[in-house]
């Protein structure tokens, strides 16, 4: 007597709940550790959930159990090769010697480190946890032209094709019950029963009387219909604005000679990150790439990284041709708009006011957010300590308000990315400082 | 059955993938050897075929097929899947649960032959073992496990949905840190039926409801009331102490728990109390499974029903499984159960059967008495892994696992090789081999010993300490943690010696505040 069952198909993910509360349990230790191995990875990797490690302090499961030093053990081990009775042996430096006590701390110490996979959905959630798109409910507000239908509830009117059937027939049964319609099985069993008497014609009283009700209730089931217009129900729909769920991130980015692959490696990574963080809102991102010299120039991604490009530095150019697009391609009533650029901070000291009234009259009012990064050169920490702004600082500097969404940031090495980066996007931002 | 012996030339499968006929029909055949042959007697079987994940799911949540939600389920899973990911661990090819009907989970991943051997192995050896070794009689439910995990598992559930994750967590943290001092040792009467519990669980809310324990009132009382409890001897008995049962304390007797933690706390006993047979028999019945399936698969090969592939397949994977390295090889992690037990099977029957002068002095009853299958089924039965070794291991076998014994003595420098597989070796290696065995030797006895009614009512413990080997300081600590959230006031540990003299206080306690 054998059963056999193929449970592969049985719901994945059982012990999903139990991952969870580990999770939860684990929190600290966890978000510190997804916080270390992000300083460590290259941005383009930090998508993939990856092995983290946590330190076993938290989430240690203890017991009662004897220590594994001091006192008297005997053991008895298999494999004696060249052993008399009396013989002397040396103490292994690391525990072993004997394993008879091994099973005794399987359970509990032993380990430092755990490891273990977070997924990707995991890893971000946790990455970008306390993060926060500056001002989303403004732009939701502002944007309700486009409308979706939900669920709301049941109508007594509608089209057949949303016939809720489920509560129709409740409302029909309830119905029934209350009026007391005679269930079929009983006018059945009533049938039977006469057809009975009516053979054996043992009681014409009875019969009689049987009849009777059968017609008395033939006539009630008559009277009250089995689906009564008053059941039917239908499901309602009902249209509710949709918030936007589309993002453009302008990147913009100074590519003429004084920028050297260190600062560009740094724009990136901060590029990236604003990607990853956008696209955890936002059901579709658009990526648009500008970069300028003394020129600008939309280019695809590689272009944008990698080719190389001489020229003087004109940054008004760069911000000419995001206007451009942003009229063009991304009008600022369909799309949440976020600006990124980055720089050394060369600009040429004519082209300064153009900058400054392109974003203030054009760019910022579009733009969701605007961080400006002004990145540097590792070995240039003491110069920049000592406080020497640059000029394309000291020009955005001007236009720092709270009303105005901009941003401003300084990076000298890798390491600072994802501090400046959460540092903008806390969720208690206190505003761009400089 | 005659059609089977009819075909019996014939090779029940060829190649390496299964299918449900090439299972049925190899298990039926199986079947034929294991009831007709070797005379086993098992519960029905149920087998289920699973995938590698579902596989690590069964792993993390302690082999059972359904289990409450906790935490350390999660951990468990998540080192698991990662140590299987990076190839350092293979998975188990089958798990096979003490219930009625006996489930074996097979995975998917096997080849035809190792669903064989995992179902002669599980299905017929496991099973044989669980229905007629005393003590799973004598300590588990078969047919009331599920049923009673499954109330465990909505009963819980329901308590996190009312009380809240953390309160629900806090209560089982504490119980699983003390599963290993969750169980009786010694039965105290007829286990009772597990499919009752969920009854018994409404009836002790409603009889609680309707008592009250005078014991921990807390008004003030007549002057009469409060010479009521007099001598610590009188004290001790109503409290039922010394009690080594510390979750069956608490759950009697702890003052400030609710009535659902205590509840919390017998379901994490019970679940200790199913799986202590299993820590007692691990040789026995790995042993046993092993010979079983072994015996099995070599009457099939005989039959003409496996072919030499499968049967080559099949011996590698019986050979590493059976495998004993030597305790100075890398390898080494301890005496392997399989060996060990598979050993011990093989020696009984070629005792029975075949055995010389030496085999007669020491196993006058054994010795030539025929009937290996009934020898096997009568030690499968009595005994547990200690009493087993005590009884069976053969100065044949000690000499052949050429086994030794070590004294290591901390104050020593050096350890001392004391006795060796002779002639003056045998008997002492034979004792201190099954010691080592022997739970109740080698997990820690700690004990409630007293609580301090008159004053903060702290909860005294103590740990009787066997070869000086005091408890491991940090995770002590750290349970001691979990004990007094749950008991709610102080608790404090002793370790004594033997002859009462006390090693070491841990210093008292207290209980965390409550969260929320």
């Amino acid at each position: 007597m054998m059963n056999i069952i193929d449970r592969r198909l049985n719901p994945q993910g059982k012990s999903l709940a139990n991952r969870q509360r580990f999770l939860r349990r684990a929190r600290e230790q966890v978000v510190k550790a997804v916080r270390d191995a992000a300083g460590k990875r290259g941005i383009q990797d930090l998508e993939n959930g990856d092995k983290i490690s946590i330190p076993m302090g938290g989430v240690r499961e203890p017991a009662f159990h004897r220590s594994s030093q001091g006192g008297v053990r005997d053991y008895v081990l298999p494999g004696n090769k060249e052993f008399i009775e009396g013989d002397t042996l040396q103490r292994p430096k690391s525990e072993g010697g004997g394993g008879g006590e091994g099973d005794a701390s399987d359970s509990g110490g032993g380990e430092d480190e755990f490891r273990f996979v977070l997924s990707r959905e995991e890893f971000l959630d946790i990455f970008l946890e306390d993060l926060e798109l500056p001002d989303l409910v403004k732009q939701k507000v502002k944007q309700s032209e486009s409308h979706t239908l939900a669920r709301a509830g049941y109508s007594v009117t509608g089209s057949p094709a949303n016939l809720n059937l489920v509560r129709t027939m409740r409302n029909s049964l309830s119905r029934r019950i209350a009026l007391r319609r005679p269930r079929l099985d009983d006018l059945e069993e009533l049938e039977r029963e006469i057809a009975a008497l009516e053979e054996s014609r043992a009681d014409p009283e009875r019969l009689a009387e049987l009849r009777e009700e059968h017609v008395r209730l033939t006539l009630k089931s008559k009277r009250i219909p089995f689906l009564d217009p008053v059941d039917v129900r239908y499901n309602r729909f009902q249209s509710v604005p949709k918030p936007m769920a589309q993002a453009v991130m302008f990147c913009v980015m100074d590519v003429s000679g004084s920028m050297t692959e260190h600062m560009k490696d740094l724009a990136k990574r901060f590029f990236m990150l604003l990607y990853l963080f956008l696209k955890r809102r936002y059901k579709a991102v658009d990526i648009v790439f500008i970069r300028h010299t003394h020129e600008a120039k939309e280019v695809d991604e590689d272009t944008f990284f990698y080719s190389a490009e001489t020229g003087g530095t004109v940054v008004s150019t760069a911000l000419e041709e995001m206007r451009r697009v942003m009229v063009e391609r991304y009008p600022e009533s369909d799309w949440n708009i976020y600006g990124a650029q980055a720089s050394d901070g060369d600009n040429m000291s004519s082209d300064n006011a153009k900058c400054i009234a392109l974003l203030r009259d054009a760019i910022l009012p579009a733009c969701q957010y605007y961080a400006y990064l002004e990145v540097a050169s590792e070995s240039n920490i003491g110069l920049s300590a000592l406080g020497r702004e640059t000029d394309l600082w000291r020009t955005y500097k001007t236009l720092l308000r709270p009303e105005l969404p901009l941003a401003m940031r300084r990076v000298r090495s890798r390491r600072e990315i994802f501090p400046v980066f959460r540092d903008l996007f806390a969720r208690d931002r206190t505003g761009a400082s400089p | 059955m005659t059609a089977i012996l009819d075909a019996a030339d014939k090779p029940l499968f060829t190649g390496a993938d299964w299918n449900y006929d090439a299972i049925r029909r190899t298990y039926d055949a199986i079947e034929a050897v294991a009831l007709k042959e070797l005379g086993l007697n098992t519960y029905p079987n149920q087998i289920e075929v699973i995938t590698a994940e579902q596989m690590l799911d069964a792993y993390s949540s302690i082999g059972m097929p359904l289990m409450y939600r906790h935490w350390s389920f999660g951990k468990h899973f998540a080192r698991d899947e990662a140590m299987y990911r990076k190839g350092y661990r293979g998975l188990a090819y089958e798990i096979v649960i003490n219930s009625n009907p006996c489930i074996s989970y097979i995975m998917e991943e096997n080849s035809m032959t190792m669903q064989a051997l995992v179902m002669a192995h599980a299905a017929f050896g496991h099973n044989h073992f669980f229905k007629n070794n005393q003590l799973f009689l004598q300590w588990t439910d078969a047919n009331g496990i599920l049923p009673y995990l499954e109330f465990a598992k909505s009963y819980i559930t329901h308590c996190e949905e009312r009380y809240g994750l953390a309160a629900v967590e806090r209560v089982l943290d504490a119980a699983h840190a003390l599963m290993g001092q969750g169980v009786h040792r010694y039965p105290k009467k007829r286990m009772f039926d597990l499919r009752e519990e969920e009854k018994r669980e409404r009836e002790r809310r409603e009889y609680e409801e309707q008592t009250f324990n005078d014991l921990w009132r807390t008004l003030p009382k007549g002057a009469e009331a409060k010479t009521a409890i007099k001598g610590e001897a009188e004290r001790k008995a109503l409290l039922g102490l010394p009690e080594e049962n510390i979750l069956y304390f608490l759950e009697k007797k702890a003052p400030k728990l609710e009535h659902w933690e205590r509840e919390i706390l017998r379901i994490v006993r019970h679940i200790a109390q199913y799986f202590y047979p299993q820590k007692q028999t691990k040789v026995m019945n790995e042993g046993c499974a092993s010979f079983v399936h072994y015996s099995i698969m070599n009457r099939l090969h005989e039959k003409g029903q496996l072919t030499d592939g499968s049967m080559l397949e099949f011996l590698h994977s019986h050979t590493s499984v059976v495998f004993q390295p030597d305790f100075d090889d890398p390898r080494y992690s301890g005496i392997n159960p399989y060996a060990l037990g598979f050993a011990m099977m093989e020696d009984i029957v070629r005792i029975a059967t075949n055995p010389d002068e030496e085999d007669r002095q020491w196993f006058p009853d054994l010795a030539g008495r025929g009937d290996p299958w009934g020898a096997l089924r009568e030690a499968w039965a009595d005994y547990r892994d200690e009493s087993f070794i005590l009884q069976y291991l053969s100065p044949r076998l000690m000499r052949k696992l050429r086994l030794f014994a070590l004294k290591d003595n901390a104050d020593d420098p050096v350890m001392l090789v004391e006795k060796i597989h002779n002639e003056r070796g045998y008997r002492d290696l034979r004792r201190r081999l099954a010691r080592q065995y022997d739970l109740g030797y080698h997990e820690p006895d700690i004990q409630v010993v007293d609580v301090d009614l008159a004053g903060d009512r702290r909860l005294m413990l103590q740990h009787r300490v066997s070869g000086g080997v005091l408890l491991d300081e940090g995770e002590a600590l750290a349970v001691l943690r979990h004990l007094a959230n749950l008991w709610g006031y102080e608790v404090s540990l002793r370790e004594i010696s033997p002859d009462d003299r006390v090693l070491k206080e841990h210093p008292p306690v207290p209980p965390a505040d409550r969260p929320g």
